[in-house]
């Protein structure tokens, strides 16, 4: 029961941190077409923001050290920003309506790019940022002890979701941009300003690829190559879910994280193999991933 | 009237200039152009698949496929003769490309990108999780003999080298005909509008499944040349970036004529090598930036400017295919 249980939280945990980077990625995707596959370096730049910070905060004792969560996540969230809002600006915009795959070699174009940035700014050595990790302590689930910290992230992921779904559904700006999702010739035609809104999605999914980043920094050594290493598993969880739809990275992250803790529970040769097989089985019974966004027949 | 086909003679030139620069290259070059023709080889698979709209991020499982083939095939069924290892590897690319092509010929777009990456990244996980195929380290291979003959390594890479032009002369010429066959045309005007196709009798699928098998056999073979020229493979045949690679290239040279996969990867090596000399920190930036900027400036690739001025010489399918992508 208890192995039941571990796998279980393994999963969530693992699911969260897999929506958060995915949320990003699947909102661009939605209202911009662009499989975006620089999200891996906002997730990178997060990562060493977030770190850096974190080093700098701990080497001043007179702050609090609670106050290290606040400065780790919106350090990290407005570096992304900034850097989204540069590459849209920089180049995205002039290659709008471009073919999607077209799109995504751009983007890969982008990513071998910030890969050397990132090199040249923080350079090659890792970045420890242990401290936030264990400030939370720590909790016996039946026999299995688990970090706080990676507890939260349940926490955190939920929160993300709810105020992605709030702001879709509940705010102006957000159904402005749920039209455009919906159809975006429409949408152009009833007069809402899609540069605008393609300039604000593109720095907000960018925002969250580094939160993201930016979390998983404490847990992890920051190193070279981690935004190469993250995309293909953002990938895999928007496909799953269906590209563009926020819903459906919700959904895959989870049974991918799941089918994840699985693996590495009962079957630890295959926890790789089975984060591509779930998507490859999803895509062979509903080639389009499980929810779905209406594209018209070209006739 | 169709104009008259340059092709062949271009190829029969170009593989007898490089035959004879064996002799006269230095070893470090005649490497290179065995791994340049290798990865074109892989290429030309992409470029195939490309021309009826699909991309493969994928395309490193076949290019893997190939060169463990050769591995497998020398540690397990103890072959070591190049032909019948090259053999064994296109049988292999064949078989596996076959049976997914079955499945992956379902798949448009966006969709065909990630699922051939996933199929790409299931291989590649399973290959550096299991110890008895060399897990991430991955597996040797001795030096391949001629009909049973044993060879000294120079003789070795002299066999490797002319098989390798051989093999790339061969494959050009087969799939130059095969575009300019009926099938190769009808992959354009699938690309261009599916179910108009249909409804003019053709089975898209075929075009599809037949494109997809081609390019898993070639890749297949660029994997296996690339096996024996190195003498060893890696997982890392089959990561995803490894098939972003192929994909740059492609776009690099361009997809209008099977010998700008050749151009692509020429280029690509030559680029890659200096700037990993000149600017060893910068040589990501240098091929991102060069990507961008092909995309932006030069959408047809290199191969575009060969046909400069050409124009009025070109055959009424080629000034199709350059009128839908200057839109």
């Amino acid at each position: 029961m208890s192995f039941l249980l571990s796998i279980l939280i393994d999963g969530l945990i693992y699911a969260s941190w897999l929506f958060i980077v995915s949320a990003g990625l699947t909102l661009i995707y939605g209202v911009m077409r662009v499989l975006n596959m620089a999200h891996g370096s906002f997730y990178a730049i997060g990562a060493y923001t977030a770190a850096s910070l974190v080093g700098w905060y701990f080497n001043h004792d007179e702050l609090p050290a609670f106050g290290s969560f606040a400065v780790m996540a919106l350090g990290a969230i407005a570096v992304g920003f900034v850097a989204g809002l540069v590459t849209e600006r920089g180049v995205l915009r002039f290659l709008r309506g471009r073919d999607e795959v077209v799109m995504v070699l751009v983007t890969f174009g982008l990513l071998l790019v910030y890969e050397d940035l990132i090199k040249f700014i923080w350079g090659v050595q890792s970045y420890y940022a242990s401290q936030p990790y264990s400030l939370l302590g720590s909790t016996d689930i039946g026999e299995i002890n688990f970090v706080n910290y990676d507890l939260a992230m349940i926490g955190v992921a939920g929160v993300v979701a709810a105020v992605l779904w709030w702001s879709l559904n509940r705010t102006r700006q957000g159904k402005l941009l749920r039209a455009v999702i919906n159809d975006r010739e429409n949408a152009v035609a009833l007069g809402i300003n899609v540069n605008r809104l393609f300039m604000a999605t593109f720095a907000i999914g960018a925002g969250l690829g580094a939160l993201a980043g930016g979390l998983s920094a404490p847990a992890i050594a920051v190193n070279p190559g981690l935004g190469v290493e993250v995309i293909v598993l953002a990938f895999a969880v928007v496909v799953t879910g269906g590209l563009g739809s926020v819903e459906g990275a919700l959904i895959g992250a989870v049974l991918i994280g799941l089918a994840r803790a699985a693996a590495v529970n009962l079957w630890p040769e295959a926890e790789l193999f089975v984060i591509y097989g779930v998507m490859a089985c999803v895509l062979a019974f509903r080639p389009r991933g499980l929810f779905v966004l209406d594209s018209a027949r070209k006739i | 009237m169709r104009a008259f086909d340059k092709t062949p003679l271009a190829i029969v030139v170009a593989t007898t200039l490089l035959l004879v620069g064996f002799f006269v290259f230095p070893a470090w070059l005649s490497l290179m152009v065995v791994t340049i023709i290798a990865k074109a080889l892989v290429v030309v698979g992409v470029v195939v698949l490309m021309r009826s709209g699909l991309v493969s991020f994928g395309q490193g499982l076949y290019y893997c496929i190939g060169g463990y083939a050769v591995s497998l095939g020398e540690q397990v069924l103890q072959i070591t003769d190049i032909f019948v290892l090259l053999a064994l590897a296109m049988a292999a690319g064949l078989v596996a490309g076959s049976i997914l092509g079955l499945l992956m010929s379902r798949y448009r777009e966006i969709f065909f990108a990630m699922f051939s990456l996933a199929l790409s990244m299931i291989l590649y996980g399973i290959l550096s999780r299991t110890q008895s195929l060399g897990s991430t380290d991955g597996l040797n291979i001795v030096q391949p003999t001629l009909f049973g003959i044993k060879l000294a390594t120079q003789q070795a890479k002299l066999l490797i080298y002319f098989t390798t032009c051989v093999l790339a002369a061969l494959v050009t010429y087969a799939v130059h005909r095969y575009i300019r066959s009926p099938l190769g045309y009808a992959s354009m005007a699938v690309r261009d509008n599916e179910i108009r196709v249909e409804y003019l009798g053709l089975a898209p699928k075929k075009v599809f499944y037949s494109n997809y098998v081609i390019a898993s056999v070639v890749a297949a073979l660029g994997g296996a040349i690339t096996a024996l020229n190195y003498g060893h493979v890696q997982p890392d045949m089959a990561y995803w970036s490894q098939s972003g690679e192929f994909i740059f290239i492609a776009l690099m040279g361009g997809t209008s004529h099977v010998a700008a996969a050749f151009l692509g990867s020429a280029v690509f090596e030559t680029i890659r090598t200096y700037a990993l000399e000149l600017a060893p920190d910068a040589w990501r930036v240098i091929l991102g930036g060069v990507l961008i900027a092909i995309i932006c400036f030069l959408p047809k690739g290199l191969w575009s400017l060969t046909q400069f001025g050409k124009r009025s010489g070109s055959s009424d399918w080629d000034r199709v295919v350059d009128e839908k992508d200057s839109t």
